[in-house]
């Protein structure tokens, strides 16, 4: 035999028991090269452009799902920040874009197109403005486009300007969607230091120091690692954190091996492995369940932030070896309503917005899918994004927020979402005001760490 | 192109046999066989290699799947290589 039997075995029972799976296949793809001297030509060049180039994304992945038997659950593209080819387009022609891509999503399979974006942390341009204004009708619009705004970077500090507007813009998602509980949010993420590779969505978009086309990959696994650790109950946390990295380090390997078969029959550029630990509504498939296996009796008790750093040090300090590239967000994601366990430490009670915000501190990512009642003000869902932005800023990480104030709904109430993105409990808020404190507007100045020349 | 089949479920009398007969009339050839009883599960392993083969992975896999739920067992064949790169740097 070539190797163990029992090697064999436990690949098979990451796969068939503990849900390992390769979350997301990504192609990013520049769309630069489309602009025209109209929108409806422009928007003509972008579908021909991505379906030239993403025509066989989807057969290749599940090809190889096959051949490997493992599963890809998504197959995505990312685009050149949307904003980039709006020029002095107006908020109605931009929608034009939003639509062009929906057809590309839909032509070439995929169930997710990322890259209605704009990256405003310094300030806007005609095209970025016009576009934010239209994220509402492009979301109202559309099924499959995902749209992001970068507002805040360690470089350029935070443009409060656009943090202010995008709370009103997520308003205006939700209201137009509230027959599905305003679930168009959910496709809507505000970012401080986006990264420009990240293969997940729905903040994917193709950043512009990026190749012609590219293809990035995002591995998954709670249930992996949570398994692993149940194998080491009440040992110390050097072990705990040993036996994360080695889990890690396989979960990776595999990562790295779809990369790059995708990339060689596709023809593509391989970009980076993205090693995160991404979570699913399912049960067995919770990043929740890990801070548990860590000894918490529910997510959101205290220690839960050191569990948190602990697991997303590790998983980084694992995967970082087993690929040649690695990018994206890497680390663990805390989603309300994409994780079984998080849905049951809100509903419990164990698990505020308050502790969340902490836990940002030291995961990838941020406030993400959390449902908030429809009666929240702009204001106040503009100063959550600037609490994140500025968590992100100061500490020279991506942080962002994925928040649903859900038409009609109140505390207690459960939004479903259905599929990936789950069932979210609408979560308390601060009921006191931050009007005056975002009406202010400008900009704030980037942090003096900034200054590393 | 060398790929692995597992077998896992209730022992009994013609597992080899079904599978191979399968195997052979595709032009598959059988390179080592292995098996055990992990926590009390029947579980084989096959290495074999594919490239003679007159079927693609995807209907072998098919038609192992098949026999395998008639036999009451789980069939799966993958390449080797992704038990490669996970086991060994």
């Amino acid at each position: 035999m070539l190797m163990p039997i029992e090697e064999i075995i436990e690949t098979i029972r990451m796969i068939q028991e503990e849900h390992l799976d390769i979350r997301t296949v990504t192609m990013g793809i520049n769309l630069l090269d489309c602009i025209s001297e109209s929108m409806d030509k422009t928007c003509i060049n972008i579908y021909d452009s991505i379906c030239e180039k993403a025509g066989k994304l989807v057969s290749v992945a599940e090809d190889i799902e096959q051949e490997y038997g493992i599963p890809i659950i998504n197959k995505r593209i990312s685009v050149t920040p949307m904003a980039m080819l709006a020029g002095r387009s107006d908020s109605e022609e931009c929608v034009k874009l939003a639509i062009a891509l929906e057809r590309a999503a839909r032509e070439t399979g995929v169930n997710f197109i990322g890259g209605y974006s704009a990256l405003v942390q310094k300030g806007y341009t005609q095209g970025a403005q016009a576009l934010i204004k239209s994220i509402p009708m492009a979301l109202y619009n559309t099924t499959r486009v995902c749209s992001s705004v970068n507002l805040a970077t360690t470089k350029a500090g935070i443009n409060m300007d656009a943090v202010k507007e995008m709370g009103i813009i997520i308003k205006k998602a939700a209201e137009l969607s509230a027959d599905t509980g305003g679930s168009a949010c959910a496709r809507l993420v505000v970012f401080a230091n986006a990264p420009e590779d990240n293969p997940f969505m729905a903040g994917s978009f193709h950043g512009s120091g990026e190749p012609g086309c590219v293809i990035n990959v995002g591995v998954s696994g709670p249930g992996v690692v949570k398994c692993a650790l149940e194998h080491v109950k009440g040992a110390d946390f050097s072990t705990v954190a040993d036996t994360i990295k080695k889990t890690a380090f396989k979960i990776t390997r595999m990562g790295q091996l779809v990369a790059m078969e995708a990339s060689k029959r596709l023809n593509v550029q391989f970009g980076i492995v993205d090693l995160s630990l991404a979570p699913t509504p399912a049960v067995g498939d919770s990043v929740a369940r890990i801070l548990e296996e860590m000894g918490l009796e529910r997510c959101g008790a205290h220690g839960t932030t050191a569990a948190l750093a602990l697991l997303n040090d590790a998983v980084k300090k694992g995967g970082v070896m087993a690929s040649s590239h690695v990018g994206g967000l890497s680390g663990a994601f805390i989603p309300i309503s994409e994780d079984e366990g998080m849905i049951q430490a809100v509903q419990e009670g164990a698990l505020s917005i308050e502790k969340l915000e902490a836990m940002t501190c030291v995961c990838s990512v941020g406030l993400d899918m959390v449902v908030v009642p429809g009666d929240t003000p702009a204001s106040t869902i503009s100063a959550i994004i600037a609490d994140e932005a500025a968590i992100g800023v100061i500490n020279n990480k991506t942080t962002a927020v994925r928040i649903i104030p859900a038409p009609g709904k109140k505390v207690g109430d459960v939004v479903e979402f259905g599929g990936l993105l789950g069932s979210g409990p609408v979560m308390k808020v601060n009921s006191f005001g931050s009007e005056d404190f975002i009406n202010r507007g400008g900009r704030i100045p980037a942090p003096i760490h900034s200054l590393r020349n | 192109m060398k790929s692995v089949i597992t077998v896992i479920g209730q022992d009994r009398v013609g597992i080899i046999s079904a599978l191979s007969n399968i195997l052979a009339d595709a032009g598959v050839n059988i390179l080592d066989i292995s098996q055990t009883i992990m926590q009390e599960v029947f579980t084989m392993i096959m290495l074999v290699d594919i490239k003679e083969s007159t079927l693609s992975i995807s209907d072998l896999s098919k038609q192992l799947e098949k026999k395998g739920i008639e036999m009451n067992l789980r069939v799966q064949i993958q390449r080797v290589d992704i038990f490669n790169s996970m086991h060994k740097i």
